[in-house]
């Protein structure tokens, strides 16, 4: 069948095995691995935006969405252990009622417990309270020789650092056990304050950062005194007792796209007059506002298959991240380049990083991060290569969980640990069965070519 | 609310009880992979429910069916749902040839249900409340090239429930009917996906409104009741030539 990332870009045609229960995981595994060379990647819920989650075979968790047990260990503290291809939705909705909370959701609620782990999201705390490993206790991993090993901080705790962040190329997380903990409220109190420029906005996420939450919408299309202005969105939990019993989880979304709209019909006029009229409609709107958690969090949730409407040839979401020194000046560059370029996006997202963590190829550095999303087009490719030459210009990289098309040097120069990486990898999996096409084009093969990856490719 | 489900590790049946479990309630799981009844309760649990029973049973095995149905009753003591949804999708081509094969996959998708079914109407007989939910497929409405043998399975039980229905009227014992279509589930993990498919949670709260209102015939998702009305209607000179 064809599969692709969540961006629709690149495509591939994939023989998709999905698992009732963790036997059968461990049986498609066993039989897979049995042939000569032959290898698998894992896939939760499809969320990653490239070829993450590519390769010949790939073996989807979307059926191990069991939860195993539920612990309340104290007033403010309880675990939640679960299989790997359960959903932060699914999550949300059972520890929610109990009181409890996910003290790190990245963009979306549908990624799966295991992809969250594998590709260490963030989310708009992460200036605070850093990444969702950090709220890992421990996960089961099944490796390619078919034991199953659990990792912890203190058990096993090399393969803990490179399976966080490691785009499942240590092996398949079948279940895990996540720290929960209390939240004032479920409505968030957002604060909103507009910036004519770069500098302002750069300067609000710095000097608010008491703020729990913090992120900045920025009008990637805006030129000469205008770069880089937007709305910056400060937002805490309000002080409102948990509904527990009354909540009502909604899992659905509004609306549905339900083809692929005509790429043409973003363009850079199109795009200059939806950024135009929605820094205008902030500009409008009151400071201050309280907004429901899953309205505040997972805005894009509310529109289901979003990713259609940058039409048939699919996107290419590009995430940055530069060192604090660095980062006003190159994302300067990176916004003049873009708005020169005329090739914007509907989100355009600047945040502040707290401090990395241990993992070896965790993405975010302290600094701060950039998102743009690009329609996928002949003449987006070699701009995205000046776009990295700036990034390492300027000290920073790409995250894996986004990238679709960075090549091998680049991704080297960004993830300086790559080779500590490489070593566990290829302690726990000498000889490369957990290959992905991504895995493949940035050199994280063990085995395979980057030849073979080009004849997939369509 | 006390709820039996046979089939309980089916796709349908598990996003069902998830959604009862989250409201409480009673379950007693019947299924044929005790692993899977055991990590379907351990879910369950995490949701919600309040106590769990499970059941491992072979649906093949006939002479087991009344000791499960007989230690149901002992279980929950008075039972308010029987929700069955076992089911297996056969390969229409090997049946056409391999009648051991057909007889099997008759017995999985007809006689079994119907021996089920049998049992647990007369025990909400006999205590006089309760529903009975069966899941058959939109398949048993007409007897399509592709898959005819599953299709006849499932209208044997359709049928069967048009009766049984009548017959408990008076007891206030309710049946109902679900007819699925196209549901991505591992029983179709094969099959390319279209338009059309449905995901097993849209059947399941298809289902637990269907038990709580007490529906008779229920197609999930709804617009499978107007596409099989113009499939029936189809004249059988031209139905003959149809590949669908």
């Amino acid at each position: 069948m064809q599969l692709s990332g969540w961006g629709r870009y690149p495509t591939i045609s994939a023989r998709l095995l999905e698992p009732s229960n963790r036997r059968a995981a461990e049986e498609h595994l066993a039989k897979v691995l049995s042939a000569d060379g032959g290898s698998l990647i894992a896939r939760g819920a499809g969320c990653s935006y490239g070829d993450a989650a590519l390769a010949p075979v790939v073996l989807g968790t979307r059926q191990l969405d069991h939860f195993i047990a539920f612990t309340i260990e104290s007033e403010a503290t309880a675990t939640i252990h679960c299989a790997g291809g359960v959903s932060l939705d699914a999550l949300l909705r059972v520890v929610i009622p109990r009181g409890f909370f996910l003290p790190v959701l990245p963009g979306t609620r549908f990624v799966s417990v295991g992809g969250a782990i594998a590709a260490d999201v963030h989310g708009k705390n992460h200036h605070r309270d850093g990444c969702f490993s950090n709220f890992v206790e421990s996960f089961s991993l099944l490796l390619a020789s078919g034991e199953i090993r659990r990792c912890s901080r203190s058990e096993n705790s090399e393969l803990f650092a490179a399976t966080c962040g490691g785009m499942g190329l240590t092996g398949i997380i079948l279940d895990a056990r996540l720290n929960l903990s209390k939240v004032p409220g479920l409505l968030i109190n957002n604060e909103t304050v507009v910036a004519g420029n770069l500098d302002t906005c750069f300067e609000v996420l710095k000097q608010r950062g008491e703020h729990q939450y913090s992120v900045a919408w920025i009008d990637c299309l805006s030129r000469g005194r205008e770069l880089g202005r937007g709305c910056i969105f400060l937002g805490d939990h309000a002080d409102d007792p948990m509904p527990e019993k009354n909540y009502r989880h909604k899992s659905g979304a509004l609306i549905n796209v339900p083809f692929a709209t005509p790429g043409w019909l973003l363009n850079g006029a199109t795009m200059r007059g939806f950024n135009w009229l929605y820094y205008q409609r902030q500009k409008l709107r009151k400071r201050q506002s309280q907004i429901h958690y899953q309205n505040y969090f997972f805005p894009l949730d509310s529109i289901n298959n979003w990713n259609r409407l940058y039409g048939r040839k699919g996107f290419v979401q590009y995430q940055l991240v530069l060192p604090t020194d660095a980062a006003l000046e190159g994302i300067r560059q990176i916004l003049q380049r873009v708005s020169q370029a005329g090739k914007g996006s509907f989100l355009a997202v600047l945040k502040q990083f707290g401090a990395a963590n241990n993992n070896t190829l965790s993405f975010p550095l302290e600094g701060y991060t950039l998102t743009l999303d690009f329609k996928m087009e002949a003449s987006l490719l070699p701009l995205l290569d000046e776009l990295d030459a700036i990034v390492l210009d300027h000290g920073g990289r790409l995250y894996l969980a986004k990238d679709a098309r960075m090549s091998e040097a680049v991704f080297k120069a960004g993830y300086p640990r790559w080779e500590e990486f490489m070593a566990v990898r290829a302690a726990v999996d000498p000889e490369g069965r957990f290959e992905s096409s991504l895995a493949r084009r940035l050199g994280l093969g063990i085995t395979s070519s980057a030849s073979h990856d080009k004849e997939a490719l369509q | 609310m006390k709820i039996v489900i046979v089939g309980a590790n089916s796709a349908i049946a598990k996003a069902t009880a998830r959604l009862y479990a989250e409201k409480g309630h009673d379950f007693f799981l019947v299924g044929r992979d005790p692993i899977g009844l055991e990590e379907l309760a351990a879910d369950l649990q995490v949701r919600g429910a309040d106590k769990i029973n499970t059941y491992e049973l072979d649906v093949l095995a006939m002479d087991d069916h009344a000791a499960m149905v007989t230690s149901a009753t002992e279980k929950l003591e008075s039972i308010d749902a029987v929700l069955i949804s076992h089911g297996s999708l056969p390969d229409q081509e090997r049946c056409e040839n391999d009648f051991e094969l057909a007889q099997r996959e008759l017995v999985v998708n007809g006689n079994s249900v119907i021996s089920l079914a049998g049992r647990f109407a007369n025990v909400l007989k006999q205590q006089e409340h309760g529903v009975l939910a069966v899941v058959t497929s939109v398949a048993g409405d007409r007897g399509r090239q592709p898959n005819y043998l599953y299709g006849a399975a499932k209208s044997l039980v359709s049928t069967y429930l048009q009766g049984l229905r009548g017959r408990l009227l008076p007891y206030s014992v309710h049946v109902v009917d679900i007819r699925p279509g196209l549901v991505d589930s591992p029983m179709t993990a094969h099959l390319e996906k279209g338009a059309l498919w449905a995901t097993p949670e849209q059947v399941a709260d298809k289902i637990v409104k269907a038990i709580d209102k007490q529906r008779h015939t229920v197609y999930a998702p709804g617009y499978w009741r107007l596409i099989m009305a113009v499939v029936r209607s189809i004249p059988d000179f031209v139905f003959k030539r149809l590949k669908f």
